[in-house]
């Protein structure tokens, strides 16, 4: 109730970076020299059908913004006509156009892609968290030691060794005992159910644990900081008095009200972590969305990864707003200001 | 500023990150000399000087074009330190004038300058860049442009929060008092304060520009015309990870690694010099705990770390 505020805000936020992260790829596209629209008509691939079909469904015989001359004649339905109400509604009816390469629905081709990104996603994070927020108390706790130094070494590393770079070098260490690269061996499907997801989740794992040792560097050393600030609160030394054992103290003091900020950091790494998935999916071949950005960028298939790069804003920006609302829940001193 | 220095130079992780970009920087310089051969020159191949392990003429062996990798691998450092120095500083300027405005200004300015600073922190920076440069096409000063745009937002937070609480202070009030304007109090009075801090985070930034070029190139998406690291990973990876040609595939990433560790170091250590934190805490040695115990700072909002001459004047 008294939050209420407080989240009307959130959403209002997000609702106005979703709108400018449409207007900025409907401009992209379109003002930019280049123009892709335009280039399609260029494209000896498309047959005259497809071309008309575009032509259409973009509306390039229209204005770009408004009809002015309508708008002064009073008309109102032809004054909003344009370009960009088209590539609204197109978009609002899920149609993104279709792929100069394949002339496949970018919709469908999105759709069929980003649970794979999702599941790499998922796993690699929460690994990544897992191993961020316990190596970070532990370092926190022996600040100073040489299980401290390690880890901040080990992290600062981690944190300067680009994700690609990582995912290389593991492919090559692992050559010969885990698949280099896809989602599933060629031909394996036929073998039953469990055996298909045992063979996705061994190619899973490289990926996996590149993206996850990447990001739990910063999640480490923001971890690290929170704790030692925490643990220099009077209220560790209250509880220390108190008789509680160390294990005690950082696991109900020390860890939930060091878990607070990572919550933020951890939405806020994530549009990070997703150019760290564009990253892993190129060098592992694995078939999700950032795989597809690297292709259309080769084939210069500019629906795509104009489609792509729209879902991937919409994902981070909803994901943010998700990390407030539970922010929220969680600490009761977020109030209206 | 001596004794800052010789404070930098006399912590470890300071002199090994000096000593380490000045490697880089050096081979940056002086790349003709050191380079045994020019990569931007033809060359005359051979079948077999495709991919060529390394011998005594080839340091780190030959590419997919038969060319030297040690060459390009000393040339490619040009193209890193340009990125990263030009994208840091465009970025250091645009971050240091939004936050010394914003935090000063306060009120609507501030509301409407925080409220870009959010969206760019939610939007997903390398799929920006990405798309950006796609449509845009393949150039090294679009490369620069577009990191410097997307990078300058955590530098404005942290000159927006610095400012908040200098203008607040004695000095300022006084400097106020005997009639200066706002711009007099920014530029001599806010900004100095603000430096040190915004230059351990423009060091943090030449590195994550770097990184951000390289992933660019390798992706596909560097300058075609020029010999960069992410470029060399590019070609490695598409031409030569299945023959597994580990002289070409490795040097370029460990470049990329060797001058960002660098100066990730110089960065945290001047961080911490300028901006020094607690020094301990209750559970770090349980029996000498209470003697461990530091005062609390008087103050909870952020305390600037250098008491200049001007705190007098």
């Amino acid at each position: 109730m008294i939050r209420f505020d407080y989240l009307v805000r959130k959403v209002i936020f997000a609702v106005i970076t979703l709108a400018v992260v449409i207007v900025f790829n409907f401009l992209l596209f379109r003002i930019l020299p280049g123009d892709p629209v335009k280039l399609l008509f260029r494209n000896p691939r498309l047959t005259r059908q497809a071309q008309e079909q575009i032509r259409v469904q973009f509306g390039l015989d229209k204005p770009i913004w408004l009809d002015t001359e309508a708008l002064q004649s009073g008309d109102l339905e032809k004054a909003f006509d344009s370009q960009f109400t088209a590539y609204v509604r197109n978009l609002f009816q899920g149609n993104l156009g279709i792929s100069f390469a394949t002339r496949q629905d970018v919709g469908e081709v999105l759709g069929e892609r980003v649970w794979r990104t999702v599941v790499l996603v998922f796993t690699g994070e929460t690994l990544a968290i897992v191993i961020g927020v316990v190596v970070g108390l532990a370092a926190a706790w022996r600040r100073g030691t040489r299980l401290d130094t390690a880890a901040l070494v080990l992290g600062l590393l981690t944190w300067a060794l680009p994700t690609f770079f990582l995912g290389i070098i593991l492919l090559i260490l692992a050559r010969g005992v885990l698949p280099s690269g896809g989602m599933v061996t060629p031909g394996y499907a036929a073998e039953g159910t469990v055996a298909y997801w045992l063979d996705v989740a061994r190619h899973l794992i490289l990926p996996t644990i590149t993206l996850a040792v990447v990001s739990a560097s910063g999640y480490m050393l923001i971890m690290r900081s929170s704790v030692v600030e925490v643990l220099a609160e009077d209220y560790i030394l209250t509880a220390k008095a108190k008789g509680l054992s160390t294990a005690q103290i950082l696991r109900d003091h020390a860890l939930k009200n060091a878990m607070l900020p990572m919550i933020t950091i951890i939405a806020l790494t994530l549009g990070y972590t997703v150019g760290g998935a564009i990253q892993v999916e190129t060098v592992f071949s694995w078939p999700g969305i950032g795989r597809l950005i690297y292709d259309s960028v080769a084939k210069q298939d500019y629906p795509v990864l104009q489609g792509a790069f729209l879902l991937l804003a919409i994902s981070v920006i909803l994901a943010n707003l998700a990390a407030d609302i539970l922010y929220s829940v969680l600490d009761p001193r977020v109030k209206v200001n | 500023m001596l004794k800052y220095i010789r404070q930098f130079l006399h912590r470890p992780s300071g002199l090994i990150g000096t000593i380490m970009l000045a490697v880089v920087v050096i081979a940056a310089v002086f790349a003709p000399w050191i380079a045994p051969y020019n990569p931007y020159e033809r060359v005359q191949v051979q079948a077999s000087d495709i991919l060529a392990p390394p011998d005594s003429a080839h340091l780190l062996g030959r590419d997919d074009a038969g060319k030297d990798v040690f060459s390009q691998l000393i040339y490619g450092a040009r193209v890193s330190l340009l990125v990263g120095f030009t994208a840091s500083f465009v970025s250091m300027f645009i971050g240091t004038t939004v936050g010394l405005i914003s935090g000063f200004y306060g009120g609507k300015v501030d509301n409407f300058l925080m409220r870009i600073v959010d969206f760019l922190l939610v939007i997903p920076d390398l799929p920006l860049a990405l798309v950006i440069i796609a449509v845009w096409g393949r150039g090294l000063w679009k490369i620069i442009f577009v990191i410097s745009i997307l990078g300058w937002t955590y530098t404005a937070r942290l000159v927006r929060s610095q400012t908040l609480s200098i203008k607040e202070r004695q000095f300022v009030l006084r400097a106020r008092a005997i009639g200066a304007n706002n711009l007099r109090i920014i530029v001599r009075h806010v900004l100095p304060q603000v430096i040190p801090l915004i230059i351990a985070q423009a060091v943090l930034d030449i590195s994550a520009s770097i990184l951000a070029e390289s992933s660019l190139s390798f992706l596909g998406l560097g300058d075609p015309t020029l010999v960069t690291w992410g470029n060399m990973l590019n070609f490695a990876f598409e031409r030569a990870i299945s023959r597994q040609a580990w002289w070409f595939l490795l040097p370029p990433g460990f470049a990329i690694l060797w001058v960002s560790m660098a100066l990730i170091l110089m960065g945290s250590t001047l961080e911490e010099i300028v901006n020094p934190r607690i020094k301990s805490h209750h559970l770090f040695n349980p029996r000498r705990m209470v003697s461990l115990v530091l005062p609390v700072p008087p103050e909870s909002t952020p305390v600037p770390a250098i008491p200049t001459a001007q705190e007098d004047s």
